[in-house]
């Protein structure tokens, strides 16, 4: 387990040693600080428009993050040969697939936490309201999130030839389950065999990213998700990532690494 | 020194673009403020924005996707998307309009029972109950109600098509509402600004200075402004159920107007108007009588 900290360890200092977080958090910040400049029929209470795009900046942002960060782990151990002394210590491959995830996770839960934090602040005085169990709630959820999209995003690292072609696949698929994955179904109701078997295998086959959305919930004041639900998203997404990081496992005790 | 990449470069640029234009959307719209008396001869409106300068004649096809957005706002994003029925009413323009709030209401359940589990479990995490701002809004918590979340939209709507006639309607009625007349004022005369006699946006503002502002005499110069722009409309729109509705509506308030003030020869002659386009010209015609008997008794 120790081995799996400290391999997750580097990866967090990573992410303060690039410029990819405080890139995204500064253009996040003064997005978000003009359009909450602009006044509409002299009213300052007009705030929500500011939340739901804040609420989507930092989406995008957390989403590029994590993918960015989990894709160039193992092909720049490779790259560098750092892989050859890392395995040497003796560490298997699993507990660097295993460290590499925790790292990534740990490290994109950070980031998300400081996006929050900034939200919070800002929303919270512009409307001086501070429901600080929904924004919790809402950050829980999409890190939970994150933790499928580290997966995922491990496992195209494997199989994809370079870090750039698996930042862009994965951001694709992901952002097509995001908008596209709970209409599936309605849109396989629409089609005729065998089109319609093919969406709803992809429907059930799929994991539901867009569950743990719950930005219009935050910005409509709609209250907390009850916990019970929350519990069996979460069971579900550890469901996903377990999946995916065996069959990352899988992919990279066979990988030739020279 | 690292390099950056170039698609961070790109990505700084285009943000800085973003920022740069949302920066000078207030300056230019103050710039349109001040009204220059070469743009009133000339027929430029205000309606020359910074929209109009990014995105051209196009920027109208967004004016309906931002009205669509203060009608989600207004459900507190409880919504039908584009794979859902499609949304055949508004009801942010119900009231307006002068229905009741859930008449005709088509995002009512679009949703329906959930066809399977992962719909079942969907539901929880997104808006699942219609609801309205006007009426409290999900949680019933008074910030919640906060109507004035849909006036964004509305505005942007009529900065991407100054024409949308509809949407500076709804827009002024909700300020109305939220007890704002002066911005309601300033936004019809927006809306006249780029529409020029409409006869919608003059009876609104009629409205607005009668109910709001108790001038009555301004109200009624513009009701009579609104009665002959109606009047030189051709002859085909007048024959339709929504420009006969307005007649009525403009001829009866200036008839009561008339009444108020004692000029009931006046208001007969205007209820005479209201009763050759009035669904009900039984009931219009026992008004009639009422101002005429008042007519006999002042001689």
């Amino acid at each position: 387990m120790n081995t799996i900290w400290a391999l997750a360890g580097v990866v967090i200092k990573e992410l303060y040693r690039r410029k990819d977080f405080y890139v995204l958090f500064v253009l996040t910040a003064v997005i978000t600080f003009v359009a909450g400049s602009v006044q509409f029929f002299h009213d300052p209470n007009i705030v929500r428009y500011v939340e739901d795009l804040c609420m989507l900046l930092i989406w995008i942002s957390a989403l590029l993050i994590t993918i960015a960060t989990a894709a160039r782990q193992i092909p720049a151990e490779r790259e560098s040969r750092t892989i050859f002394p890392l395995l040497a210590k003796p560490v298997t491959r699993g507990q660097v697939i295993l460290g590499k995830f925790f790292g990534c996770w740990l490290a994109s839960g950070i980031a998300l936490a400081v996006f929050y934090l900034f939200f919070a602040v800002i929303t919270g005085s512009r409307e001086h309201y501070w429901p600080v169990a929904d924004y919790f709630q809402a950050f829980l959820l999409q890190w939970i999130m994150l933790g499928i999209v580290t997966a995922m995003t491990l496992l195209g690292s494997i199989l994809f030839a370079a870090p750039s072609s698996t930042v862009t696949i994965l951001f694709i698929v992901v952002a097509g389950i995001l908008f596209l994955g709970r209409h599936l179904n309605t849109v396989a109701l629409h089609n005729d065999e065998p089109l319609r078997s093919i969406f709803y295998t992809i429907y059930f086959i799929i994991p539901h990213l867009e569950l743990f959305d719950v930005r219009e919930r935050v910005v409509n004041d709609w209250g907390l998700v009850n916990w019970l639900d929350c519990g069996l998203a979460a069971l579900y997404a550890a469901a996903y990532t377990g999946l995916f990081l065996l069959l990352t496992w899988l992919g990279f005790r066979r990988k030739s690494l020279t | 020194m690292k390099k950056i990449s170039p698609g961070w470069l790109l990505a700084l640029l285009l943000t800085l673009c973003f920022t740069l234009a949302t920066l000078f959307v207030p300056r230019a719209a103050w710039w349109n403020d001040v009204p220059r008396a070469a743009d009133w001869n000339t027929g430029r409106s205000r309606s020359e924005n910074v929209f109009k300068l990014l995105l051209g004649e196009g920027r109208r096809l967004f004016g309906n996707e931002m009205f669509d957005m203060a009608d989600a706002y207004f459900h507190s994003g409880y919504y039908p998307s584009i794979f859902d029925q499609p949304v055949t009413e508004h009801d942010v323009a119900g009231p307006a309009e002068g229905k009741t709030e859930d008449e005709d209401s088509t995002s009512d359940d679009f949703l329906g029972p959930p066809p399977d589990w992962i719909a079942a479990l969907d539901r929880h995490f997104v808006p699942n109950r219609h609801t309205h701002l006007s009426s409290g809004g999900p949680s019933g918590h008074e910030k919640a109600s906060s109507v004035q979340e849909i006036l964004p939209w509305l505005k942007f709507a009529t900065d991407m098509n100054p024409q949308f006639v509809e949407a500076y309607r709804v827009g002024a009625y909700w300020l109305r509402r939220l007890r704002m007349p002066a911005q309601a004022r300033e936004f019809l005369f927006e809306g006249l600004h780029n529409n020029p006699g409409n006869s919608e946006l003059l009876f609104d503002l009629g409205w607005l200075y009668n109910e709001d502002f108790h001038d009555a005499n301004r109200a009624r110069n513009v009701w009579r402004a609104a009665l002959r722009c109606w009047q030189a409309q051709d002859d085909n729109t007048k024959q339709s159920v929504q420009a006969k509705r307005l007649c009525d509506d403009i001829t009866i308030n200036l008839a009561h107007l008339e009444e108020n003030a004692g000029n009931w020869s006046q208001a007969v002659k205007y209820l005479e108007m209201t009763k050759q386009v009035s669904p009900n010209p039984d009931a219009i015609q026992k008004q009639i009588d009422e101002a005429e008997r008042k007519v006999t008794s002042d001689k």
